[in-house]
């Protein structure tokens, strides 16, 4: 009851209308963070407004002023047009870049003015990233791109390796645990990248334009997997214009992006 | 195991991976740097091995040499010279030298001639140095027949070959006896080519050489100190010269070295870019990176000082030895005594790996607090 007013006062806070909202089944799954319930107000953003070059001839609003709410263990995707600043936007949710105004809190805690290390750390623990080139660092095996965000936290090398093959097993890269990531196809490479993002526990996912290089086939493979975190209740926000994704049955809300700010709908 | 020595074991997993990723770029660098250090080593080394030879056979010389002077030139010392300078207080012995060098048209070679200070040697034999016996293909029991500058010809017999390990300072040398020295030169009887004299009290040596000045002013004394100071900047002129030459070379390497190591590649800059975003932090990115330049510059370091060393010490530096030995007929061949002066190691460490660990530490750093959001963008 508590989550679900929480939720409907933050889309009356944001303005924000919901395409397809919470009265999509959320595959709960067993409660992964005991703090966070289904619905429940997990980032905020509150006149979030993003430059680029600023104060340059060049100066550039990606962002000019978004106030939204996010909720915990719901797949949320942002959709829009190239420029739209949803891009921008994803990489103010995870911590990636700082807004040039307004505020974000994670869990009521603004993070927006914290010094790069301690976003770090927040980066590393709350977020694991699905990049749209996949950015699997080449010469290296899928295996140890997997390990590669739990190298700073200092867990130990036996433990990784079997946390790793673990989340490969899970995706059926097992047999391509070895392989160099320029071997990979582009699938597995997305594949190796999910297991990568998953590798510290983290309690949001965040995928950028997850489909975009990726035929039909493999796309409705992504959204296989993407249906298995929302059944299991883990919080992703990806960003795509991809049909299949965005009206995908995997996906609770919709957020609509057009020039930096959010579309009325 | 703590999480900061597991961190730091991840660190230096990743570091040596990524050197092995890059191997032909790691590998390049590792050699050009190994060069440098192996040419400036090399130098280095042998010229203070030279020094610490000549040193070693100064350190057996008389405290003071005295000359007589005419004219400025060097003349002989005249009877009685001897007994006026002997009673001197703090000179602990003196004795009168006799030495002269001889051209030998046959292998077109100086010889010095020496009367050694015991006089051991038996009048018609020769004691030679192994240079000589070499050039002129003697061995004791043999005989060589040498034409003085009166025009007469003297035939000595062999009766030894000084030993090898003397040969830096023996290369070109002859002892003879008093009585054949004075015969094949026609030396006057009681003259003497200089005095040598024993001190006892190292701090009294100037002042002896002051006293000496005075009670005999057309002399000259030379201290022993001088001459080891003569030989060290000759060698330290060698080696400047040496490292002048090389300099151009050494500036080619460098500049190869420095643009290698501190060219970041794109592939670079991406991985730098991927590893912020995925957590982590700017210092662990240059303490990565640190490691890499740090162990391609040791390696390096290593490589090359231990080459320079082999190449010294075992193989008499082939590529250095004649403008640092300087020249001679009789080339003395001579194994040095390794030597390594810490000081000198440590400046070329501080000179070759410091920089190279700035060259690369500068564009990562550069890299690394640039926003980690780039790499969405790519």
């Amino acid at each position: 009851m508590l989550a679900t007013l929480d939720y409907h006062r933050s889309r009356l806070a944001s303005g924000v209308t919901v395409a397809r909202s919470a009265s999509r089944p959320s595959g709960l799954g067993a409660a992964r963070r005991p703090d966070c319930t289904v619905g429940a107000s997990m980032i905020e953003l509150r006149d979030v407004k993003k430059a680029f070059n600023q104060g340059q001839h060049n100066e550039y609003w990606a962002l000019s002023g978004i106030t939204l709410n996010l909720e915990a263990k719901r797949v949320t995707a942002l959709r829009g047009p190239s420029g739209s600043g949803k891009t921008t936007l994803l990489t103010l949710i995870g911590c990636l870049a700082r807004p040039t105004s307004g505020r974000v809190s994670l869990h009521g805690r603004d993070i927006s003015g914290l010094p790069e290390r301690f976003l770090t750390e927040i980066r590393r623990q709350t977020f694991g990233f699905v990049f749209q080139q996949f950015n699997l660092i080449r010469g290296m095996s899928a295996l140890e791109n997997v390990m590669l965000p739990a190298f700073p936290t200092g867990r130990a090398h036996r433990e990784l390796v079997e946390r790793a093959d673990a989340l490969l097993e899970r995706l059926r890269l097992t047999h391509r645990r070895d392989a160099r990531a320029e071997w990979l196809s582009g699938g597995e490479q997305q594949r190796v990248a999910i297991a990568r993002a998953l590798i510290n526990d983290p309690e949001v996912l965040i995928a950028d334009e997850p489909t975009a290089n990726l035929d039909t086939a493999l796309a409705k493979e992504f959204m296989a997997i993407l249906e298995g975190f929302g059944a299991e209740g883990r919080t992703v926000i990806l960003t795509s214009h991809d049909p299949l994704v965005v009206e995908s049955a995997a996906v609770h809300r919709v957020i609509d992006m057009r020039d930096g700010l959010l579309v009325e709908q | 195991m703590s999480p900061w020595f597991e961190k730091q074991r991840h660190l230096i997993d990743f570091t040596l991976a990524s050197l092995a990723r890059r191997k032909g770029r790691h590998l390049g660098l590792l050699v050009v740097f190994a060069l440098l250090v192996f040419a400036l080593a090399s130098a280095m080394l042998f010229a203070h091995a030279l020094r610490h030879e000549a040193q070693q056979i100064l350190d057996g010389a008389p405290e003071i040499v005295l000359q007589k002077l005419v004219a400025g030139r060097h003349d002989l010392i005249p009877p009685g010279t001897i007994e006026r300078i002997s009673g001197m207080r703090g000179v602990q012995q003196v004795h009168g030298r006799l030495w002269g060098y001889y051209y030998d048209p046959v292998v077109k070679a100086n010889y010095t001639f020496l009367v050694p200070p015991d006089n051991s040697i038996q009048p018609g034999t020769l004691v030679i140095g192994p240079a000589l016996a070499r050039q002129r293909g003697l061995a004791p029991g043999t005989g060589i027949s040498l034409r003085s500058y009166s025009g007469a010809l003297y035939s000595f017999a062999i009766a030894a070959v000084l030993p090898q390990a003397s040969e830096l300072a023996s290369a070109d040398l002859l002892l003879v006896s008093e009585a054949d020295f004075r015969a094949f030169f026609s030396y006057p009887a009681d003259h003497y080519t200089d005095i040598a004299l024993s001190v006892a009290n190292p701090a009294e040596v100037r002042n002896i050489a002051n006293k000496l000045a005075k009670l005999l002013p057309d002399s000259r004394p030379i201290l022993r100190e001088e001459i080891q100071r003569t030989y060290a900047s000759i060698f330290d002129w060698r080696e400047g010269i040496m490292l002048a030459l090389l300099s151009a070379a050494i500036l080619a390497f460098a500049i190869l070295a420095w643009d290698k190591a501190s060219g970041l590649s794109a592939d670079e800059k991406r991985e730098i870019g991927i590893l912020k975003a995925i957590g982590w932090e700017t210092g662990d990115i240059i303490k990565m990176k640190f490691w890499e330049g740090a162990l391609i510059s040791l390696i390096a370091f290593l490589v090359g000082f231990i080459a320079a060393y082999v190449h010294v010490f075992h193989f008499g530096a082939p590529l250095f030895e004649p403008v640092l030995k300087g020249w001679s007929v009789l080339y003395p061949r001579f194994v040095l005594t390794p030597v390594i002066d810490g000081l000198q190691v440590a400046t070329l460490f501080f000179f070759t790996v410091f920089p190279f660990l700035a060259a690369t530490l500068v564009p990562i750093w550069r890299a690394a607090v640039t926003d980690p959001d780039a790499v969405m963008r790519t």
